[in-house]
Formats: structure tokens, C-alpha cells, sequence
């Protein structure tokens, strides 16, 4: 659906992206993942056909995005950064604007506007000024303007930046809801943000692809194919370590206060209840036991460690 | 063209959703219709001898003077008109909007100063109400009235022409409204200028100032050379506006 190559973008003598390679196949969603920055913003705006790349081609379905913008932005939709929106517009209004600008022929107009304000959950505000709602209203009118015109390919840069959790989980769901009929882009420098919706990331630092690959395959190569389990203990004992150690699918154990890493053999099945057994035999209170989590710090300084 | 429409109707709305459309409006017609009744009444004194029993016609007496003031106001308050149009758009980034619609930057330029245009065409509107008051109670030449408002109409394409420009060219709404302002002047006054110049760029000079062209409408006269000169000004005017805007996203 999405095919970048070789796509380059120079700003005066800074590169911001350079030589991206990746595609997107049709119903998917990808993550970008990468820190301010990165050259996730100006990815997107060369493929929504907003700035021209220095160097590089992007295709949307085919069409090549430079030689074609007006057929390759009737088939995108796109929030940028700051939702384009008019303050001093009715959300309604805003929403019809976007659609006819976008092609949405007269004898759909209506459908297509209030079944874009039903899928973000406007309709109660659909009368008021965009001016007066809060940041989580403004953001979905921001998506409703992107997915009016029903285009197969959805481009939405952080658009859960500045929510309150609530609205996260709301928007993440709509963003869900969306894949198979649309193809999704979405941009965070979040990590938990991306393996929350999407099946792909592709990451990204200093404008340049550091990986890319589904997010189970992604963390075990983090990991270097070893899982590694994290148990918080109230009293940490010696003796209770070392029985620990004597299990056989571990390969090793970190203690840092009250915090004991272990490290499990992958080739043996999945073993943890024998490890909270044992844990909890050896009476050290145990308070969590959870899969290690990455910090997005961690995932890069492992993935820039690998290249 | 489609497009465009879209564009122009609804930031024709916009203009009555903030203050600056009430105010530029109420002040044009109160300073209109000031000029238009004091206009009337000295040439009711005239007419009545005061003169020294010299005549002159309502053209000549009436509207002559009130369509040339208006066209010095409208000098003065189109940049009021045009300077938010795209400069606003650039500095809240709803220019995003625009630029990754299917639509072309000529669809933008020529939306953006067809919604002026349509604005001036609205306070001109209300202006209709001088000469129905002249035809109701006198006999004035309706050609007159009519190469008068067409005049005016295409001095003010040209003004918001001007506007459009500089609003491409800077996201500072004063900025891009006072430059449009004193290009106006410039293009106004550029005929003195011409009055001390050489004998050919004296004629130069005097073809470019915009004033001149208007002498021929107020007189009742429609000189092809007039309407050309105001339809390419205002043409110039718009390409160099979709050239800049076109540039604004390679930088």
C-alpha cells in the first residue's frame, strides 16, 4: 500500500530523514517509533504529499506521490502534529469543509460527515465552537476531519499526545477499529503507546531506520532471544536467591535490592509458575512478578548497541 | 475551480465570526455615507445660485467626489480585509489542511482572494442605497453610476490582490497588513512621482499609478486599457502569490 524508498529530506545542510526504506502492506498498523525529533513529523508530512523529499521516491497505492499529489491525497487522511482546525468553526461545519475538500461527492456529503462525528464520538458536540472543546474533543475533531472522506490510507502523527488516559484508551480503541479497512500510520516517541495498537514499528533515530519488526519478534531481539523475568521482593534473602540459581531453566539471576532479575533459558518451556513456587517457598514476600519492560532509553540503546 | 468556491465560501463566513469584519464595515459606511450627505447638501447649495450661477451635474457635483473618496477608503481598509487570509492559516498551521487536500495552490490563491473580493462586494452592496436615493429624488446618469462601481470593483481587486500577496508571504497578520497598505500608497502615488520625471518614464509612471485608471471610470468612460491594466495587475499579483506559497513548503 505504502512503499518508501531511498527517501531523503534535507533541511539547508541538516539531513532530517535519511535513505528510509520500509513499506506498509494494505489494512496494517505501523508504528513509528523514535524520539523528538527523529524524523518521524517529516516522514509523514513527504508521504501525505504536505513537503517534497530531497531525494527518494513514496508510492500510495501505486501512485507515486510527487508525480500524482492530488490523486495520492484523495486516498490519505491526515492529523498532523497541531490539528488543523479552525477555532472559530462549529464542529460540524469544520468536519463538512474537510470532506468537501477532500472529493466527498454532494449526494454522500452528509453520510460521510456524521458518520466520521459518530466514529469519534462528537455527536454531542457537533454544534459548538471547536474553540471551546477541550484538547481530547479538538484531537478527535482532528481525526474526524482525517478519516472523513473514508481514505484507504490513515496518517496520524502522535495523536494521542496531551490526553488524559481516559481519551488514550478511547482514541487507541478508535485507532483499532480502524485497521483492516484503512491502513494506519501512527507516530509516538511512547513506547507502551505503540505496542498498544500497533502490529509493526518501525523505529526510528536520527533519521535513519534502527529497526523494524513485529513487536513480539522486536523485544526478543532486544533481549537477545533470552526472556527475562522481574520479581520484586519485601525481604530478599541469600538462600532464597540461590535456590533461585538452582532452578534449571535459569540461566542467571541480577539482584538489585529488593528487585531480582532472572533470566530464563528459552529453549525450556515455560516454567514461571515453578519459579513464583519457589519464590514464594523460600518466604521472601513476593509483591510482583512481571515480564522485564523496556524503556524506550533501553530499547534504543540496545537496538544503536546491535547496528 | 470547485475548490476554490469551497475555500472562498467559507472564509467569506469566517470574516462575520470576528470583530474586524463589523468594525472595516460600520467604518466604511458611516464615512461614506458622511461624504455622500455632505456632498448632497453642498451641491444643493449650488445648485440653489451660491455658485455664482455656475452648474454642474450630479455626475460632475455628486458622484464624482463620493465614488473617488471611496476608493481612497477602500485603499485604506482592504488591508484590514486581506491580511489575515493566509497569514493566519500559516501561524495556527491549518495550512496543513489545505496543502495535503487534493486540491491545487491556485485552488488556494484564487479561494483566498475570491472570499475578499466577495467581502468588498458585500460593503459595496450597501452603498447601492446612495444612487437608489439619487434616482428617487433626482435624475442622475446611470452610466455614470455603473463605470463608477465597475471602477471601483476593479481598484479594489487590484487592492486585495495586493493583500493576498503579502499574506502569503508572512504568517504576521500586521506585518502583511501594513506592507499591503503601503504597496496601496505606493501604487496610489507613484503619479507624483511621475510629474517630475523625464518624458518617457513619466509616461511609465503615470500608466502604473492606479489612480489614473480610475479617472476615465469616474468620468463614465470604459477604456479597455483601464480594465486590462487592473485585470493584470491583480493576475501579477495572484501568480506571484501561488509562486511564494508554492516555495513555502521547500523551505
Amino acid at each position: 500500500m505504502i512503499e518508501v524508498s531511498g527517501l531523503t529530506k534535507f533541511y539547508g545542510p541538516r539531513a532530517a530523514i535519511q535513505n528510509l526504506n520500509f513499506s506498509v502492506s494494505a489494512g496494517e498498523i505501523v508504528g513509528f517509533l523514535g524520539p523528538n525529533g527523529a524524523g518521524k513529523s517529516t516522514t509523514m508530512r513527504i508521504i501525505t504529499g504536505y513537503m517534497p523529499a530531497t531525494d527518494g521516491s513514496v508510492k500510495v497505492n501505486g501512485v507515486d506521490v510527487f508525480d500524482d499529489p492530488i490523486q495520492v491525497k484523495r486516498s490519505v487522511g491526515y492529523l498532523p502534529e497541531t490539528p488543523p482546525l479552525y477555532l472559530d468553526m462549529v464542529v460540524e461545519d469544520f468536519v463538512t469543509y474537510a470532506a468537501r475538500l477532500h472529493d466527498v461527492p454532494k449526494s454522500s456529503l452528509k453520510k460521510s460527515v456524521t458518520s466520521a462525528i459518530e466514529r469519534t464520538g462528537l455527536s454531542h458536540v457537533r454544534k459548538r465552537l471547536i474553540g471551546n472543546l477541550s484538547k481530547g474533543y479538538k484531537q478527535r475533531v482532528g481525526i474526524a476531519q482525517a478519516l472523513v472522506h473514508d481514505p484507504k490510507v490513515l496518517i496520524l502523527d502522535e495523536p494521542t499526545v496531551g490526553l488524559d488516559p481516559v481519551q488514550i484508551i478511547e482514541i487507541r480503541e478508535l485507532i483499532k477499529s480502524l485497521a483492516g479497512n484503512h491502513t494506519v500510520i501512527l507516530s509516538s516517541h511512547i513506547l507502551p503507546e505503540v505496542t498498544a495498537t500497533c502490529e509493526r514499528i518501525i523505529v526510528i533515530n536520527k533519521g535513519q531506520i534502527v529497526a523494524e519488526d513485529t513487536i513480539d519478534r522486536l523485544t526478543s531481539r532486544m533481549q537477545h532471544g533470552a526472556i527475562i523475568y522481574d520479581l520484586l521482593v519485601k525481604n530478599p534473602s541469600d538462600a532464597g536467591i540461590a535456590s533461585l540459581r538452582s532452578l534449571s531453566m535459569v540461566k542467571a539471576v541480577k539482584v538489585d535490592g529488593s528487585k531480582i532479575s532472572i533470566e530464563i533459558d528459552p529453549t525450556q518451556s515455560d516454567s514461571r509458575d515453578r519459579l513464583i513456587e519457589n519464590a514464594v517457598a523460600s518466604k521472601m514476600g513476593v509483591l510482583e512478578f512481571s515480564p522485564e519492560k523496556m524503556s524506550l532509553e533501553d530499547v534504543f540503546l540496545q537496538l544503536t548497541k546491535q547496528q | 475551480m470547485k475548490k476554490a468556491l469551497t475555500i472562498a465560501g467559507k472564509d467569506f463566513r469566517t470574516y462575520f465570526y470576528s470583530p474586524i469584519a463589523y468594525i472595516v464595515c460600520s467604518f466604511f459606511l458611516f464615512i461614506m455615507g458622511w461624504m455622500f450627505f455632505f456632498n448632497v447638501k453642498a451641491f444643493l447649495l449650488r445648485s440653489m445660485g451660491f455658485n455664482m450661477g455656475k452648474a454642474t451635474s450630479i455626475a460632475e457635483g455628486i458622484l464624482r467626489p463620493v465614488y473617488g473618496n471611496m476608493n481612497v477608503i477602500l485603499l485604506f481598509l482592504i488591508p484590514f480585509i486581506t491580511m489575515k487570509l493566509f497569514s493566519e492559516e500559516k501561524k495556527l498551521q491549518t495550512i496543513q489542511l489545505l496543502f495535503t487536500a487534493p486540491l491545487t495552490v491556485t485552488d488556494m490563491v484564487l479561494g483566498k482572494f475570491l472570499s475578499a473580493v466577495f467581502f468588498v462586494l458585500f460593503m459595496l452592496g450597501f452603498t447601492l442605497a446612495y444612487p437608489a436615493f439619487l434616482i428617487a429624488y433626482a435624475n442622475p446618469e446611470i452610466g455614470t453610476i455603473v463605470t463608477s462601481y465597475l471602477g471601483t470593483f476593479l481598484l479594489s481587486m487590484c487592492y486585495v490582490s495586493i493583500g493576498v500577496f503579502f499574506s502569503a508571504l508572512t504568517e504576521n497578520q500586521i506585518v502583511s497588513g501594513v506592507l499591503t497598505l503601503i504597496s496601496g500608497l505606493f501604487f496610489w502615488l507613484i503619479s507624483w512621482a511621475a510629474q517630475s520625471a523625464g518624458p518617457v518614464w513619466s509616461d511609465i509612471l503615470e500608466y502604473l499609478s492606479l489612480i489614473n485608471h480610475y479617472n476615465n471610470f469616474s468620468q463614465g468612460l470604459i477604456d479597455s486599457s483601464d480594465v486590462f491594466y487592473c485585470l493584470s495587475f491583480t493576475g501579477v499579483f495572484l501568480f506571484l502569490s501561488q509562486r511564494v506559497l508554492d516555495s513555502y513548503r521547500w523551505r
